[in-house]
């Protein structure tokens, strides 16, 4: 049983401050998403809870601070997901995905590193690209790999910086389904970077949706999901409608709403400058 | 379902199919090791054979054997003060020294993510030139007879740390090893082009042919300095070879995989330099070996550094020794530099390798 606690986590380049008093928590068996527009500080916030980046207050993971914690131990608890993931120079799928038992072995490589490797690939269904060179495929068969990878580090706490991002709605719905199947069956708890709300309101449980590195709003993606935080969120003009049970984002094109009216109505609430 | 047949389901499926091919792909790995080793052991026996004295094949063999193993009574001859005296210590410098630049090759390349990283892309040639330059010219005997040795040493190792102290300070990023490494090498350059326009003309001839590169310093006693650097250095580059792989997978992946990646990398540096310093002390600047010893070993067995940095040792060896072999028998009795024969030899080799394989370099 793992829980996550995020309290006011800040963090700052410098120059530039990215989070501020980030908090909120997620258990096990769930599945949180991150939304908001780019730059709202959603991968910033997923390197801090990996402590890539160290951020000022607290993460606890079962209660100790992950900031204290070892960086192997770490590693055994927390996977990451990243969103452009590369691997080392002429390094086939099966050594990318070996990479993820590094934090539970040694120098050399164990039978059962092997099985759970060759078990992961076969899981995601990519066993048959086991010695292909990583560097030769497709953005989405990378991003089932980097999955992989994470599944074999075999952590309580799976974090994923926009894994769909490079691929085709058969190969989102593909993850999210491997990825809330993992979720359940393992009771780990998985935070997930999503541009795309329709795929966020059918697989998170919860959603955290940040602006300017502030948490805008926090909870269901039913009680979330509203026409005036989508414009206020990201200044889009749209109509969130119900499929199956879950909700819909339907974007407004400013054509169809009359470009004139889109923009003076955008200038009137908002006080905002109509683009010439 | 009995046992059998429940022990062949599970032979057949595609888990134990995905296992088998990367054992296979495993074994190949360890072929090619052991190809190479036994290629320098024979290629050992042949450049023992070659030179002013002519020598069988089996005659060199036996001749080293009776070295090795004493008791086979084997009477002292003149060929076993040539072989043992003087060709030997050659090769095994040779050897060495290839192994030394191969590995510091894989470690730089690997560490700094760069297909063009080599030993000297960090201006370690340069700072053991103007070492050598120093001693040569400027008249600096305070180690006698290894002066020139004793100075291109020092010299190296002390850019490393002046390059290392500089990338920290901006956080051991491989950009800003290798733009300090670039900004030292230029600098020092410019200091030995300077000491070159005020030397003689024998003083520039003797710092020209240094830098050529040569192996002909050799005898057990430097062989011995040499490979005890080796023989430290490899092991510990070889312990850390996996998380030198995952390195070059970057930086933020292999942090979160569990790595101290600042203190890998800068370790690893550390002793990538001190093995290109000591054979550059002693040999002078050999270029290619270390840029490509590790291209050609990823292009067979791929780019798990756990053989890599072996595999690079052995063709690093190998190549210098075939390098060193042809530069003093092809126009013998004149012994050619060996930094000039490195390229004229390995280049037409890893053309071939690289285009028959037809792979991107990374």
């Amino acid at each position: 049983m793992v829980n996550v606690k995020l309290n006011d986590v800040c963090f700052s380049y410098p120059g530039a401050d990215i989070l501020h008093n980030v908090t909120f928590s997620i258990g096990p068996g769930q599945m949180t998403g991150l939304i908001g527009p780019n730059g709202s500080g959603k991968s910033t916030l997923i390197k801090c809870i990996d402590t890539i980046l160290k951020p000022k207050g607290s993460i606890l993971l079962n209660g100790k601070d992950i900031l204290t914690m070892e960086r192997v131990a770490l590693a055994r608890s927390i996977g990451l997901v990243p969103q452009n993931g590369t691997s080392a120079m002429d390094s086939t799928v099966f050594e990318t995905v070996l990479m993820g038992r590094r934090p539970h072995s040694a120098w050399r490589i164990s039978e059962e590193d092997i099985h759970k490797v060759a078990d992961a690939l076969e899981r995601l269904g990519i066993g048959n690209l086991a010695m292909r060179d990583f560097s030769h495929l497709s953005g989405g068969q990378k991003q089932m790999v980097l999955l992989a990878r994470a599944i074999c580090q075999e952590p309580d706490v799976l974090l994923l910086d926009e894994p769909t991002s490079a691929l085709d709605i058969r190969h989102q719905l593909e993850v999210l389904e491997i990825v809330n199947h993992l979720v359940k069956e393992r009771n780990m708890s998985a935070i997930i970077a999503l541009h795309d709300l329709n795929l966020g309101a059918r697989y998170t449980d919860s959603m955290v949706i940040l602006r300017e590195g502030k948490i805008f709003s926090a909870g269901k993606p039913d009680e979330l999901y509203t026409p005036d935080m989508i414009e206020e969120v990201y200044g889009v003009i749209a109509e969130v409608i119900s499929v199956h049970g879950k909700p819909h984002v339907v974007p407004i094109r400013p054509a169809e709403y009359g470009h004139y009216i889109f923009a003076e109505s955008l200038q009137n609430e908002r006080n905002m400058e109509i683009p010439a | 379902m009995n046992q059998q047949s429940r022990r062949k389901k599970t032979i057949d499926s595609p888990t134990s199919d995905i296992q088998s091919a990367y054992n296979q792909y495993h074994s190949k790995k360890i072929l090619f090791l052991i190809t190479v080793t036994i290629g320098i052991l024979l290629l050992a026996g042949i450049a023992a054979s070659f030179g002013s004295y002519d020598l069988t094949l089996v005659q060199a063999y036996t001749t080293i054997a009776a070295g090795i193993f004493p008791w086979m009574g084997l009477p002292e001859s003149v060929a076993h003060t040539i072989i043992w005296e003087i060709r030997l210590p050659r090769i095994a410098m040779a050897i060495v020294s290839g192994a030394s630049l191969g590995v510091a090759g894989a470690i730089l390349q690997g560490v700094l993510r760069n297909p063009l990283a080599e030993p000297f892309t960090l201006g370690i040639s340069s700072a053991s030139a103007m070492g050598a330059s120093l001693a040569i010219i400027g008249g600096i005997k305070y180690f006698g007879q290894y002066s020139v040795v004793m100075n291109a040493f020092f010299s190296a190792f002390l850019a490393t740390m002046v390059i290392y102290s500089i990338a920290k300070s901006k956080g051991m990023t491989p950009e800003a090893i290798i733009l300090a490494g670039i900004a030292i090498m230029f600098l020092l350059d410019a200091v030995t082009s300077f000491m070159q326009y005020l030397g003689t003309a024998e003083q520039v001839q003797a710092v020209v042919f240094w830098m050529m590169g040569s192996v002909s310093v050799a005898n057990w006693e430097t062989v011995f300095i040499v490979f005890c650097i080796a023989i430290i250095s490899i092991p510990y580059l070889i312990y850390k070879a996996s998380d030198l792989t995952i390195i070059g997978a970057g930086d933020e992946t292999a942090y979160s995989l569990g790595i101290h990646v600042e203190t890998v990398r800068m370790r690893t540096l550390i002793f990538a330099a001190l093995l290109t310093a000591s054979v550059t002390a002693f040999c002078g600047i050999i270029g290619f070996v270390g840029l490509v010893s590790p291209h050609i070993t990823r292009m067979v067995i791929g780019g798990d550094n756990r053989y890599v940095i072996p595999g690079s040792a052995l063709v690093g060896g190998i190549l210098l020794l075939g390098a060193d072999t042809v530069a003093r028998t092809i126009l013998a009795p004149i012994i050619l530099p060996v930094g000039i024969m490195t390229a004229l030899v390995g280049v037409p080799f890893f053309m071939f390798l690289f285009m028959r394989k037809r792979k991107e370099l990374w």
